[in-house]
């Protein structure tokens, strides 16, 4: 299949050449084809074909000028061209594809739990950091980025959920989450807002944003072990933990706290409208926040009173090597010293706002707001990377769902908890 | 094209190979000179790519094409030929040829974790257990060669970044403390004498011999390149052993076999778990497709999808069909004042991205943020039900569709003569009855194969229903079969959505739905037919 692949778009450019030629005219097929946004060569000599620079490096539309930066500072460095192309859509999976054909890029930029994956297609390579070198990193960005014992990608930076509030709806901090939500329904009574806690359900729904009520009332998805990792044999789902959590979403869908209509699409344009008391989001809702003109204030997500602290989940955003890139050596050289260094790590922080991984560079942060969103991190549980979770996202969200919709809690989160076992077992 | 010359008449033929050149002008004749010479070229300069990949197959089928062009165009023979090949060619390129592959992707497991072949993976799993030794200094790794510095011999000198005044010469035979002749600038060997030093771009064109060379430690243990500036001694952890198909755990001396674990074989130990989750493909012979009529969470909700299908497809067309009628009809009366302007807004929703339409609809279907509700003062929970998603979708596709109709309408009902429908009217065939009678079976005529190609577009519209409802409302106890989901959505999420990629898989389905929608559009078209006894 993929000596298939590598011939057919050469043969697809011949037969094109074929026939234009057979029609007695018009231009030789001539296929160019890149799926860049943009691009750049360090040097005035570089040929503009992806191919020909010394080094390719693939990332989303949102963090290139970052990464442009960093790469060209190192293709200058070092007297080679560079590359950065963004791939806006589906990033993750045109980097499987192409890599597998052998036309994919040296070195990847993207987030820890496409590892697992990636891993499993036999898309990157390890890395082989010194422990010295590992030790400047957040040891949850390092766990994150570490699968089956290795290390697959240098973190650069971090994501948590937090909890953003509208202060002059509610000017006190709330110690647990059963304070923002009665703070919240307080402020829906007196017609401040419309919503009291803005936490995306959807129709489909949304796992992701849940973690932190799951696991509030010690239910996992996967249990972790230090020395394994995750471990997709022990599914959390449908045990005692993760039922106690239904029935508290049960019971704030009844009183109108958690809403299918609210949901990734409109839960921060509704907050920054100021329709909302509180809303559950990321780091990437900072900008818009701060744009909105009003006064607002953002603390790690609280636990429910009486229960365990809430760990949203972390994902860390790394750069990792490609095993069939054309410049294997160039792209370690790349990430082990052009990536892995203080100013680098610098750069890329001040190009993409995340909370930074490198911990002298958290050091330098002096944004209060990214502060929190780093300590958020720190005390997040990494996303799983394993494929399993593959199996996770679909079955759960559309329980927490149903749930929201009035579904019997109990009897869903069972259901969706057999689901995913079975699904992980038909995946092999 | 009656030619009285006996073409296999050898005294005729000279003659009409003389001709040729003298019916082409001379700029013609360039042109085809030049773009047969890019054919011969291409397929030249592909031949040494493919025989190094061994693709004996596309050899054979370029050269084939290749010979057929030169053919058909250089010797001026086959004349019908030089308007069918390139058609032809095209068919086999773009309609045949997908065809026949995803039906031999169908026989397969190909999908994520079964993308290589098990060769490249086992290496992949080998390499991937290069460890670092405990007590491994990291070098500065300088890379020279005293010959030429794309083939070697090579040689590295490491200085330990500890230990910044040792040099060590590196060799298969060993590593040597201090060599001669070494220039040491900041921890780093930055020339030698007798040697070229090479660059970054230099090793990394030189990396495939350079993976060829082990350099042995003291301790068991090989110098492994980290980067091009780098080095440490470290060493595979796992062998593989090719007569016995087994990889071998060196520190823990677990032997992992491969074993079948549901469609794919895992190297796995005695007690089952896996080295990897790697794995690699395989032919799986009709797997693919006893799964589809197996499984029984496909099985028990395929035919109430099936039904919605054929259901929602045929109310899309219908309702769709006869609203853009009425507008047409309406429209089409010339008592009718700033037509131009009525179908110009018509044609609005025709005119803008699908896509964006149906994000846009999705989110007016909002229970409590949504312009449905709001302007309606309805507190319908669109998509949280089943009936009412069903409904959404299907309005939402009368307000894509129509106008395509409203155009089609309008067209067919302006090239019926106007003398027909006046015949009617003296014949006493008034209104509703003439339209009926006789507008309506003329239209149908044209616009009926139309209605079958939109059928088939609707059975398929995997668009409107991704983008809209995500397939929802689903129950929980099946999270895999949703309210609103036709067989194309279903099984896209059987495919791509849990478990992750399983293209063998989706093929398999593809060929069944390929199946299922050619037999419906072949009825629907011998259907058709009978409407054109009307004429």
């Amino acid at each position: 299949m993929r000596r298939l692949n590598r011939t057919l778009g050469p043969v697809a450019v011949a037969v094109l050449a074929l026939t234009a030629a057979g029609c007695g005219g018009g231009g030789s097929g001539s296929s160019d084809s890149s799926s860049s946004d943009s691009s750049s060569s360090s040097s005035p000599s570089a040929d503009s074909g992806g191919g020909d620079a010394d080094l390719l490096v693939w990332t989303d539309s949102l963090k290139i000028d970052a990464v442009k930066e960093v790469a060209e500072t190192f293709g200058e460095a070092n007297g080679i061209t560079v590359k950065v192309q963004a791939i806006s859509e589906d990033l993750q999976g045109s980097f499987v594809t192409a890599d597998a054909a052998g036309n994919g890029p040296d070195v990847v930029v993207g987030a820890h739990d496409w590892i697992g994956n990636l891993v499993q297609n036999g898309a990157i390579d390890p890395l082989n950091l010194t422990p010295d070198e590992l030790s400047g990193y957040s040891e949850k960005a390092v766990q994150a980025t570490t699968y089956d014992g290795k290390l697959y990608g240098v973190p650069y930076g971090t994501e948590a959920l937090a909890l953003y509030r509208n202060t002059e709806v509610v000017p006190d901090e709330p110690a647990t989450m059963d304070d923002a939500i009665a703070a919240g329904e307080a402020a829906v009574k007196s017609g401040d807002v419309e919503s009291a806690l803005n936490l995306p359900v959807g129709e489909l729904g949304d796992a992701y944003h849940m973690e932190p009520i799951l696991t509030s009332f010690g239910g996992y998805i996967f249990s972790y072990d230090e020395a394994t990792g995750y471990d997709s044999q022990d599914v959390g789902i449908g045990k005692d933990g993760s039922i106690k959590a239904a029935q508290e979403i049960s019971k704030l869908a009844k009183a109108k706290v958690l809403r299918t209509s609210i949901s990734g699409d409109n839960s921060i344009a509704l907050f920054t409208s100021k329709k909302a008391a509180f809303l559950v989001s990321g780091p990437w809702a900072l900008a818009d926040v701060k744009e909105a003109g009003f006064e607002y204030a953002i603390q790690p997500v609280p636990g429910f009173a009486g229960q365990d602290p809430a760990q949203p989940f972390m994902g860390a955003q790394a750069f990792m090597v490609a095993a069939n890139g054309k410049n294997k050596d160039i792209a370690q050289e790349f990430v082990n010293n052009g990536v892995n260094s203080e100013e680098a790590m610098m750069t890329l922080f001040e190009g993409t706002q995340l909370p930074p991984a490198m911990t002298s560079v958290q050091e330098q942060v002096d944004d209060p707001d990214l502060t929190v969103f780093t300590e958020a991190a720190n005390a997040a549980a990494p996303m799983p990377a394993i494929p399993a979770m593959a199996s996770v996202w679909e079955p759960l969200g559309k329980a927490y769902s149903a749930i929201v919709s009035g579904k019997d809690p109990v009897a869903t989160i069972k259901s969706a908890g057999d689901t995913i076992n079975k699904a992980i077992a038909d995946a092999g | 094209m009656a030619d009285p010359i006996d073409p296999t008449d050898p005294s005729h033929r000279g003659s009409r190979i003389a001709r040729r050149p003298g019916r082409d002008d001379v700029p013609a004749i360039l042109v085809k000179v030049l773009l047969l010479g890019i054919v011969i070229g291409t397929a030249i300069a592909l031949t040494p790519a493919l025989v190094a990949e061994e693709s004996w197959l596309f050899l054979t089928v370029l050269w084939a094409v290749t010979l057929i062009l030169v053919a058909t165009y250089a010797t001026g023979r086959a004349l019908p030929a030089k308007y069918l090949v390139p058609g032809t060619l095209m068919l086999a390129l773009f309609v045949v040829f997908p065809i026949a592959l995803t039906a031999k992707t169908s026989f397969t497991n190909y999908g994520d974790g079964t993308r290589n072949d098990k060769q490249t993976t086992v290496e992949q799993i080998v390499g991937s257990s290069v460890t670092r030794a405990d007590d491994s200094p990291q070098y500065n790794l300088t890379i020279a060669t005293d010959g030429d510095p794309a083939s070697g011999p090579f040689t590295y000198f490491l200085v330990p970044q500890d230990d910044p005044e040792t040099v060590f010469e590196g060799t298969e035979d060993g590593l040597q403390e201090d060599p001669g002749g070494v220039t040491l600038d900041s921890g780093r060997v930055t020339a030698v004498d007798g040697y070229t030093v090479l660059d970054i771009k230099q090793i990394s064109a030189a990396s495939d011999a350079l993976d060829e060379i082990a350099i042995p430690t003291d301790s068991d243990t090989f110098i492994v390149r980290d980067g091009t500036s780098e080095a440490f001694e470290g060493a595979p952890t796992l062998v593989y052993d090719e007569d016995a198909d087994t990889i071998t755990d060196e520190a823990s001396g677990t032997v992992y076999t491969a074993q079948q674990q549901g469609d794919r074989e895992y190297f796995v130990d005695e007690g089952g778990q896996r080295l990897s989750d790697q794995s690699w493909t395989a032919n799986v012979g009709t797997d693919n497709f006893k799964r589809i009529f197996t499984d029984s969470r496909i099985s028990s909700s395929f035919f109430g999808i099936f039904v919605w299908t054929v259901v929602f497809a045929t109310l899309s067309v219908v309702g769709t069909f006869l609203l853009g009628l009425v507008f047409a009809i309406t429209l089409n009366d010339p008592r009718v004042r700033g037509q131009k302007i009525y179908r110009a807004l018509l044609i609005l929703p025709y005119a803008i991205p699908g896509f964006i339409s149906l994000l846009l609809w999705s989110s007016f279907y909002n229970q409590d943020f949504g312009l449905i509700n709001d302007i309606t003062g309805l507190n319908i929970n669109w998509f949280g039900g089943s009936f009412t998603a069903k409904v959404a979708v299907l309005l939402t596709n009368l307000w894509m569709g129509f106008p395509y109709m409203f155009l089609v309408s309008t067209g067919a009902l302006q090239a019926i003569p106007e003398d027909l429908t006046e015949a009617a009217r003296i014949d006493g065939a008034n209104g509703f009855a003439g339209f009926r009678r006789i507008t309506f079976p003329l239209l149908l005529v044209t616009v009926a194969p139309l209605l079958v190609a939109t059928f088939a577009f609707n059975f398929n519209n995997f668009g409107a229903i991704f983008l809209l409802t995500g397939g929802g409302p689903f129950s929980p106890d099946n999270p895999t079969a949703g309210g609103t989901d036709i067989l194309i959505s279903y099984t896209y999420r059987l495919a791509f959505g849990a478990g992750g990629v399983q293209i063998g898989f989706a093929a398999a389905v593809s060929v069944v739905l390929f199946v299922v929608t050619g037999v419906i559009a072949a009825l629907q078209f011998r259907a058709t037919r009978s409407l054109e006894d009307v004429n």
